[in-house]
């Protein structure tokens, strides 16, 4: 082990690497300063001994009061605590608020207890993790990660508080990398963690001092508080004090709120730069050519389109997939339109590049909408579940959509008039609407505002936030959230709502299926189509729509049972 | 070293058969592997911290059913104690009957805490005696010159 002469240089060393906050030594993290109370003198004896094997220094301490004591007295003579929750003369979660609020510095809980609530309880306290004794040697290898993180977080907030950009987007990836890296691995933990973040409870705001920020989860809810309070003042109007106050979420700061913001007016502006480069794609959807289409989950069909790129045969396979049905049929490409929007699989890369076609447009139309990130074209899709500006779905006609509007009223309908199209935005991402791929993970996006991004991977039909806020299931919403950790930018992404009615599982399907299919339609010709040179009909009904979207058979009559995503198979592709 | 080699054997059957019967669970393995060169001693010095916290903790725990209003909260506090150290030497067992013994705290059920305790203070003297004699076949083979199996 390290002799006398070593340890004073690795603490000075981690000393100096931790402070700058983003300097591993070689030897991180070896020399971690660790504090461990616990009253439990076995306990105390074999933590002591498994701390030192992963070569940590370890001070022990067996009460509360004499662990602050020598915290206070020592303030940056420690980097991480782990404290136990029951103590005779201190509660640990008491404990854990003073070091939270005097030193700021990550505490981690542990217990033999492993019931829910206590874990949730270390939670909302501010425990960056909670251990479940007996703690195995595994769960303290990792436990230097949350004093990184705690580093990270302090640099940002300093960096970024003034402007106001706060790193709700890294906080929202924190969550799943705190979970996968933490040999903790309590369930019980996991979900109380991610629950306390997604709520927003309200003892958040007991933690909110000088010295320490809770990190604001933009939650599907509290986003689309935001964007509710936005639309009420008025985008113009909308300051963040005013948002605050309508929103009236305790323990949300009017910081938070304008960083939040801030986000949100990056993104509209975004969508109406966008916007003003495709509006032909818009109108006259009857005509063959269509405008530039902005990527739409990794679909650059901005690109694609500007080139004129975007086979007509691509759309229809991509519809045909959706539909699960083959392209090759005769299926009016007003179904596959309508389909392709929801569920387009990637249009890959411009090797498809085939020529315009009308349903493009019609493709456009749909992938527009989400990507164009105004609100009113949004917002007929679909609430926004998070972040990304809110496009608050409101049943607002865009003036210049003929074709959009007539989507979007289907979709009104088909939610009933409720938003739930959808969109679904990532959480914490300013994503309009995130289509990922169940089956498959990889950058499932495409950002608006960036055309230049590549095809991303196929689509999966899917977004946390419009499945859960159409099925009220946040089935998804871990899968979208682990997604949505990759994505940047704007999404302008289509999550087929099936949940009007769908079982989130059918989505589920659809998702993988899709995937798979526009894994599969990546590189292939698409010439065979036969909708190849169809004019773009734009003629759909809305039923038919809706039908596409529902994928319901019994009232399209165009589609038959393949719109049923779960007999959809990838050979039916005539690829 | 023939003795050795029976020492050993010795060991390995009665250590697999305190697994077998539960007497002890992996945590137990854990502590063997904390001891190193750095740390001989260690899994007889935590073993022993162990047996000493518990007898007092028991007594503890014994006194506060006995009082004429019975404080459950507390009686509870020890049992939980009492549940997070036995689980940390690996007394899987004891751990065990802690466990049931918290529903009877909850449910304020002084009848089955008086029995629990009784069961609790069982098992505790049963592994404190494996334990003693498992301990005590390990300085025998370290005595006879030989090494002390590890069991995974």
């Amino acid at each position: 082990m390290d002799s006398q002469t070593v340890k004073p240089m690795l603490v000075s060393l981690s000393n100096a690497y931790w402070k700058s906050g983003d300097g591993i030594s070689d030897q991180f993290p070896v020399g971690l300063r660790v504090l461990v109370v616990d009253d439990d003198t076995t306990c105390l004896k074999i933590l002591d001994s498994m701390l030192k094997k992963c070569g940590y220094e370890v001070t022990q301490k067996s009460d509360a009061e004499s662990a602050l004591d020598l915290l206070r007295k020592n303030k940056n003579g420690y980097d991480i605590v782990i404290s136990d929750v029951h103590m005779p003369d201190m509660d640990g979660f008491k404990l854990l608020e003073h070091i939270g609020h005097e030193m700021d510095l990550p505490v981690i809980m542990m217990s033999a207890d492993d019931s829910k609530d206590v874990v949730l309880k270390g939670v909302n306290h501010g425990a960056c993790d909670y251990l479940i004794k007996p703690i195995s040697i595994e769960a303290l290898m990792n436990i230097w990660q949350h004093v990184v993180r705690k580093r990270k977080q302090e640099l940002k907030e300093k960096d970024f508080e003034g402007s106001g950009i706060s790193e709700d987007g890294e906080q929202q990836q924190k969550s799943p990398e705190n979970f996968d890296y933490s040999s903790s691995a309590n369930e019980a933990n996991y979900k109380n963690l991610k629950k306390r973040k997604d709520e927003e409870d309200e003892e958040e705001r007991d933690d909110t001092s000088t010295l320490k920020k809770p990190r604001v989860v933009w939650s599907t809810d509290l986003h689309q508080q935001f964007v509710n309070a936005v639309h009420q003042l008025g985008i113009e109007k909308a300051v963040p004090k005013k948002i605050l106050e309508l929103m009236n979420v305790p323990g949300l700061t009017r910081e938070n709120v304008a960083s939040h913001l801030q986000k949100f007016r990056l993104y509209l502006k975004r969508a109406s730069q966008h916007q003003s480069g495709h509006n032909n794609a818009f109108m006259g959807p009857q005509e063959a050519s269509f405008g530039p289409i902005s990527s739409i989950n990794g679909l650059n069909l901005h690109a694609l389109t500007t080139t004129g790129q975007i086979p007509a045969q691509s759309l229809a396979i991509f519809q045909a997939a959706a539909l699960g049905r083959p392209t090759t049929t005769s299926v009016p490409i007003v179904d596959q339109r309508n389909i392709f929007s929801f569920g387009t699989p990637k249009l890959t890369s411009g090797d498809d590049q085939q020529q315009p076609n009308n349903n493009i447009e019609q493709m456009n139309l749909f992938h527009r909408i989400p990507s164009s990130m105004e609100p009113k074209q949004l917002a007929t899709l679909n609430p926004f579940a998070q972040s990304s500006g809110g496009m608050n779905m409101q049943v607002d006609s865009p003036a210049q959509m003929g074709q959009p509007q007539r989507m979007t009223q289907v979709f009104h309908d088909i939610n009933g008039g409720s938003h739930v199209s959808c969109l679904a935005s990532s959480v914490g991402q300013p994503n309009l609407l995130q289509v990922i791929p169940s089956g498959v993970h990889g950058p499932s996006y495409s950002s608006v505002s960036q055309p230049s991004t590549p095809p991303g991977d196929s689509f999966t039909l899917m977004s946390n936030s419009g499945l859960s806020t159409l099925t009220s299931k946040g089935m998804l919403q871990e899968e979208v959230n682990s997604e949505m950790k990759g994505s940047r930018g704007f999404v302008s992404n289509y999550v087929v709502c099936g949940g009007l009615g769908n079982s989130p599982n059918t989505i589920q399907l659809v998702n993988s299926s899709l995937a798979d299919n526009a894994l599969r339609i990546k590189n292939e010709r698409l010439a065979d189509m036969d909708f190849q040179n169809n004019p773009f009909p734009g003629q759909f009904s809305e039923e038919d729509l809706i039908s596409a979207l529902l994928k319901q058979p019994e009232d399209f009559g165009l589609v038959e049972n393949e719109f049923n995503f779960d007999g959809y198979h990838p050979n039916n592709l005539p690829l | 070293m023939e003795i050795v080699g029976q020492l050993q054997k010795q060991y390995v059957d009665f250590i697999n058969s305190l697994f077998r019967e539960g007497y002890l669970d992996d945590q137990y393995v854990q502590l063997q592997k904390l001891q190193d060169d750095s740390n001989p001693e260690f899994v007889v010095e935590v073993v022993s911290i162990f047996f000493e916290d518990s007898e007092k903790l028991l007594n503890d725990l014994a006194s506060s059913i006995q009082q004429q209003v019975v404080d459950f909260k507390k009686v509870d506090g020890y049992v939980h104690q009492f549940k997070g150290s036995s689980s940390s030497v690996g007394a899987q067992r004891v751990k065990n009957a802690c466990v049931a013994f918290r529903n009877f705290c909850e449910e304020k059920n002084l009848d089955g805490c008086s029995r629990f305790l009784n069961l609790v203070k069982q098992e505790f003297y049963l592994v404190k005696n494996k334990l003693e004699t498992l301990l005590r076949l390990e300085q025998q083979i370290l005595q006879a010159g030989g090494t002390v199996p590890l069991i995974e």
